[in-house]
């Protein structure tokens, strides 16, 4: 049921804070463009923005600096130099 | 592209196995929880590659697999009755119940509609206003904020023809319920992504805590699953058993604050039937009073009866990560995807229509 891939906003229509116009944003992916409901994302998107969508809502905008640190873990992973996280701590 | 191609780059691959075969010192049984994990293991034939020491067994988080015969009988039910059109996900439309299954009360006569997204029900609604249109929804907490946002938007819009039956479920009792069975004996949990993008890492510290198990969050890409089952041997050889997240760039440790107010707004936690798996205690999310004209078992005055899973069917018993598909005798004779005898066959991120599709030998 999850779509893995993350798309990308092209424009942004109505307010955050004001739910008596429809929040919805454009959205591309591979050379597909879609209109997704942004009612429940937790960060109110930019253009340029990335956003995790189910079933036609964006339920998650991608976060650009836990994406790098995720990157770097891997990077030190696959060479064989693990031993980053902190786990409970929540985020790496 | 950062988020994309990066994560899907092959050349992190081979050295990521050969980090987990370095740091793996003795076997290790781990539960994917989630459907979509399921499916990209097989997708990306990871199994071929992991080491041989590490077992890998799914478990109970496809929502259509884990959907009571009650509920899909109780679903045909409404489908039949005159002046009503159902909306579902696809993948509800040929899972049997004990009466049949939706595909066939379509061919009967009933109107089934496939949709995309809740809203898309809404919008069926607002063109059928003669009809009553019912959103027949299965799903956990990825799904369950989007109807409550669409039940919102249904208020606002002053539709009363518009319904939802709630056969949602959510994970954390769930997994605490089969956490209890003690001939488990699970070393590690691969959490599911996007149910987390809404829970947050956060849900599995008492799982952690309770259970001594170790839990990561995981991504769908290969690489985030190689990294996740290598933080999860790490642990296991550190003897440390906490809630790691691999999954940082989609999921925070609290989640989505914005999406839990509106599922518990719209939905209170209710005991629920699981198939395979009996009642589990308040790991239901059923319509609040104050949105009661939205609920379509009040609307239907529906009574769910008891039914019989499918004769000979396992899925309780794989759903429980406690047998394999190949274990049951009706597995790839009588039952296939074009000719589903239980649920883990029909849905696509179901445990047997991935080893139907994938591991066939
Ligand atoms: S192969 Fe079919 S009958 Fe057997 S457990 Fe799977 S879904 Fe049930």
């Amino acid at each position: 049921m999850c779509l893995a891939v993350p798309m990308r906003v092209l424009a942004v229509k109505g307010n955050e804070n004001d739910i008596s116009t429809p929040r919805i944003g454009i959205v591309e992916a591979q050379g597909i463009e879609k209109e997704v409901r942004l009612d429940l994302v937790d960060r109110w998107p930019a253009i340029g923005d990335y956003l995790i969508i189910h079933a036609g809502f964006a339920i998650h905008t991608l976060d650009a600096e836990e994406a790098e640190i995720n990157l770097r873990l891997l990077r030190e992973m696959a060479a064989g130099v693990a031993g980053v996280t902190e786990g409970d701590k929540g985020s790496p | 592209m950062k988020y994309v191609s990066e994560f899907r780059d092959k050349k992190f691959i081979v050295p990521l196995v050969a980090e987990l075969r370095r740091i793996i010192d003795r076997p290790l049984r781990i539960m994917e929880v989630c459907g979509t994990h399921t499916m990209a293991i097989f997708r990306h034939g990871l199994r071929a590659i992991l080491p041989e020491e590490l077992e890998l067994i799914s478990g109970p988080g496809c929502p259509v697999c884990v959907t009571s015969a009650a509920h899909i009988d109780a679903f045909i039910d409404i489908a039949a009755r005159d002046g009503v059109r159902v909306a579902i996900f696809g993948d509800l439309f040929r899972v049997p119940g004990a009466s049949g299954s939706l595909a066939r009360a379509q061919s009967m006569g009933a109107r089934v509609e496939i949709v995309y997204s809740p809203m898309d029900a809404l919008t069926l609604a607002e063109k059928y206003p003669g009809e009553e249109v019912v959103f027949l929804s299965v799903g956990f907490e990825t799904t369950i904020p989007l109807v409550a946002a669409t039940i919102l938007e249904a208020e606002r819009r002053e539709l009363d023809n518009f319904t939802v039956f709630s056969a949602h479920k959510i994970m954390p009792p769930a997994l605490a319920a089969l956490l209890d069975d003690p001939e488990l004996r699970l070393d590690g949990l691969l959490c599911p992504g996007h149910v987390s993008t809404i829970i947050g890492a956060a849900a599995y510290a008492p799982l952690a805590e309770n259970y001594g198990l170790s839990c990561v969050v995981a991504g769908f890409e290969p690489v985030d699953i190689l990294q996740a089952v290598i933080l999860l041997a790490k642990q296991a050889r550190e003897k440390r058993s906490v809630v790691e997240n691999g999954y940082a760039r989609a999921v925070s440790w609290q989640g989505n604050p914005r999406a839990r107010k509106l599922m518990s707004d719209v939905f209170a936690p209710v005991d629920c039937q699981w198939r395979g798996l009996g009642v589990i205690p308040a790991s239901g999310m059923a319509i609040r009073e104050r949105y009661g004209c939205f609920d379509a078992e009040k609307r239907f005055a529906i009574r769910l009866t008891e039914a019989p899973e499918p004769k000979g069917c396992l899925c309780g018993q794989i759903l429980k990560g406690k047998k394999n598909p190949a274990d049951c005798p009706l597995f790839a004779g009588r039952c296939t995807p074009l000719a589903p005898v239980g649920p883990c066959m029909v849905s696509s991120e179901g445990t047997c229509a991935a080893y139907y599709r994938y591991a066939r030998v």
